[in-house]
């Protein structure tokens, strides 16, 4: 349930890149100085940070680190 | 001359951070030392030298060039798309290549796949290819450096002596102090880029009479409204863009690094902070490409406008050796160097080549990783350790950082194609095409040696057709496309003015996703080449249930 949810939030943000409603837009310039198109984009980046920070939480693969120390 | 003399005093400092690794831990280093830094590196460290290690040339000068030329469309093509997809595979891909690394001892991909199929010589192979494909990407330090220091000597240092310049002092360092001075190096060279790259927002924004204005007066002007829109990009050439992070954790430099953490949990900061640290770079690079085209009274600028606006107006008419002169003239890998010098005091526009500077020579990790990747792979494999130890491992290891910085300069001098090209054709298509062997190998029981020799070559093939079509069909005229590959009365493949397209998309789409196909098709087919079930157990098992570890992936019991 978990994965499935992970791989549903991932797929949204990714089509999400493919912004095409601001493709021949400028206006508005966002703080005056950021075309919209741009702006998006810069959103974009900030919302994926959230993204991972939750799937860090969902999906943190914690079982690595036991199966990880080598036996020597 | 003070920019070029605090950029000299900067390449000094990070030499002798190497001296310094070499001095604490470096002498009499053991190959995981030297190659790994002992898988030791703290979580701040490990942040910013693996983000650094993916910073280079190409995001700073690359990505401002680009959009000087090309508008804001630059930021969504390579910033936002990496931001999603690069960590999205560290946590994924990078966490389990930690562990296994951690678990079995490897220190290369290649020792994985050998490992986890069964396989020698079609290591070897994958080694090749990954060898191959990422020499380009160290070309585009050498040609970073050559471009920065004649810059800011105001050509006093011509192209190929900085080149040279930039190739040694990379190279001393990684000689030196392995993977514990570059990623010392990598450090401190992030958290400088980081710091001036908004210090250069501020000045270039006062001194061209702020931003605000500047994009105004862009919109108003019919030849620059469009870099603030993304109306002459197609959806398809954008959406291509979305494979192209791939490339990353499939870098042998990247996967390499996974291998450095202390801890696992070391992972968790970098994922989430890795699209802050693309913002904080990028967004300073693309915004003072596209406002550079405001910039008129910087002669510099001037001159690339001047030289954009006629290829425009008459590269159907122009001989194709004009032509190219034009473009060179035109290429903006150098604008932000411009504008920063156009506009700082000269104190802060030194500062700020210094941190250019910082960006272009992150190439020491894929320099490093090559030099792992040799040795492991190639010396190591075929029983150089066994009969000469490990100190001539690591001796090998430095003089394969010699010879690879000879042979990467030598072709850097002679390559003209702008850091973008460069990087976006070679270099990255390939390795998106080669991500495929990851996963398959991490997450697909089924997977073959075969299937992943099948990737390989395609993969291999693949850029070198795309190579040669664009060695062979000249770039056409803006906005033109020369057809390679017709069916029918549809233009399969086209060659167009920045490169090969296959049905609208870039090269790397269906590289990478007949990659993908082969892989299972092929795997398919050899199941009977299946790893046996000790070996599957090691890699899909129940936690605990592993049998051989470290010792046993130096040498697999067969070669194939």
């Amino acid at each position: 349930m978990t994965t499935a949810v992970a791989a549903l939030l991932v797929a949204v943000i990714y089509v999400l890149h493919q912004d095409f409603w601001f493709w021949r837009e400028a206006r508005p310039l966002v703080f005056g100085l950021l075309p919209i198109g741009l702006f998006y984009h810069v959103a974009y980046t900030l919302v994926t940070s959230l993204l991972l920070w939750t799937l860090v939480r969902m999906l943190w693969p914690a079982h690595l680190d036991t199966e990880s120390s080598p036996s020597e | 001359m003070i920019p070029a003399a605090v950029v000299f005093i900067y390449l000094a400092v990070v030499l002798s951070i190497g001296i310094f690794a070499f001095r604490t831990r470096g002498r009499g280093a053991d190959a995981e030392e030297f190659f790994l830094a002992g898988r030791s590196l703290g979580p701040a460290v490990f942040l910013l030298s693996l983000f650094g290690a993916n910073m280079t040339a190409f995001s700073i000068l690359g990505a401002s060039g680009h959009a000087f030329a090309n508008g804001i469309v630059t930021y969504g093509l390579m910033a936002s798309s990496s931001a999603l997809i690069i960590p999205l595979t560290l946590l994924v891909i990078g966490t389990r290549l930690w562990a296994l690394g951690k678990q079995h001892g490897f220190m290369t991909p290649v020792q994985m796949f050998r490992d986890r199929w069964e396989c020698g010589h079609i290591g070897t192979v994958i080694f090749a290819v990954q060898a191959v494909l990422l020499i380009p990407y160290i070309i585009i330090a050498v040609m970073g450096g050559g471009t920065t220091l004649r810059t800011v000597s105001n050509g006093l240092v011509p192209f190929w002596l900085g080149g040279a310049i930039v190739s040694l002092v990379v190279m001393g360092y990684v000689f030196l102090g392995g993977m514990r001075g570059t990623a010392w190096v990598n450090t401190v060279q992030t958290v400088l880029f980081l710091l001036f790259g908004a210090i250069a927002v501020t000045v270039v924004g006062v001194g061209i009479g702020g931003f605000g204005a500047a994009m105004e007066a862009m919109l108003a002007e019919p030849s620059t409204a469009p870099l603030l829109t993304r109306e002459r990009i197609s959806p398809w050439f954008f959406l291509s863009y979305m494979f192209i992070p791939l490339s990353s954790i499939a870098f042998p430099h990247i996967s390499i690094f996974c291998l450095t953490a202390r801890r696992l949990g070391h992972f968790r900061r970098t994922i989430v902070l890795y699209p802050i640290g693309i913002l904080a770079i990028w967004l300073p690079s693309v915004f003072l490409g596209v406002v550079a085209n405001r910039a008129t009274d910087v002669p510099a600028i001037a001159a690339k406008l001047d030289a954009r606006a006629t290829l425009a107006a008459q590269a159907g008419t122009l001989p194709i050796e004009e032509r190219d002169r034009l473009r060179a003239r035109a290429a903006g890998d150098d604008v932000v160097l411009r504008l920063v010098e156009g506009y700082a005091p000269v104190w802060l526009a030194a500062l700020l080549g210094a941190a250019v500077m910082a960006a272009v020579m992150a190439s020491d990790s894929q320099i490093l990783a090559m030099s792992t990747m040799f040795t492991e792979d190639v010396f190591t494999f075929y029983g150089g350790k066994r009969r000469f130890g490990e100190a001539v491992q690591v001796q090998t290891g430095r003089a394969f950082v010699v010879l690879l910085t000879i042979a990467a300069y030598t072709i850097a001098m002679q390559t003209p194609q702008s850091i973008f090209d460069v990087a976006t054709q070679y270099a990255f298509a390939g390795y998106a095409a080669l991500s495929p062997l990851l996963v398959a190998a991490l997450f697909w029981k089924g997977s073959t040696r075969w299937g992943a020799l099948a990737s390989t070559a395609w993969a291999a093939l693949a850029v070198l057709g795309v190579a040669v079509v664009q060695t062979v069909v000249p770039p056409p005229a803006a906005g033109a496309a020369v057809p390679i590959l017709t069916v029918g009365a549809f233009d399969l493949i086209v060659r167009g003015p920045a490169g090969v397209m296959v049905l609208g998309f870039l090269p790397v789409v269906p590289m990478t996703i007949v990659s993908a196909i082969l892989m299972i098709a092929v795997s398919k087919l050899t199941a009977a080449a299946r790893p046996g079930e000790t070996t599957l157990t090691r890699y899909f098992g129940h936690p605990g249930s592993a049998g051989q570890r470290r010792a046993d992936v130096v040498r697999p019991a067969v070669i194939r």
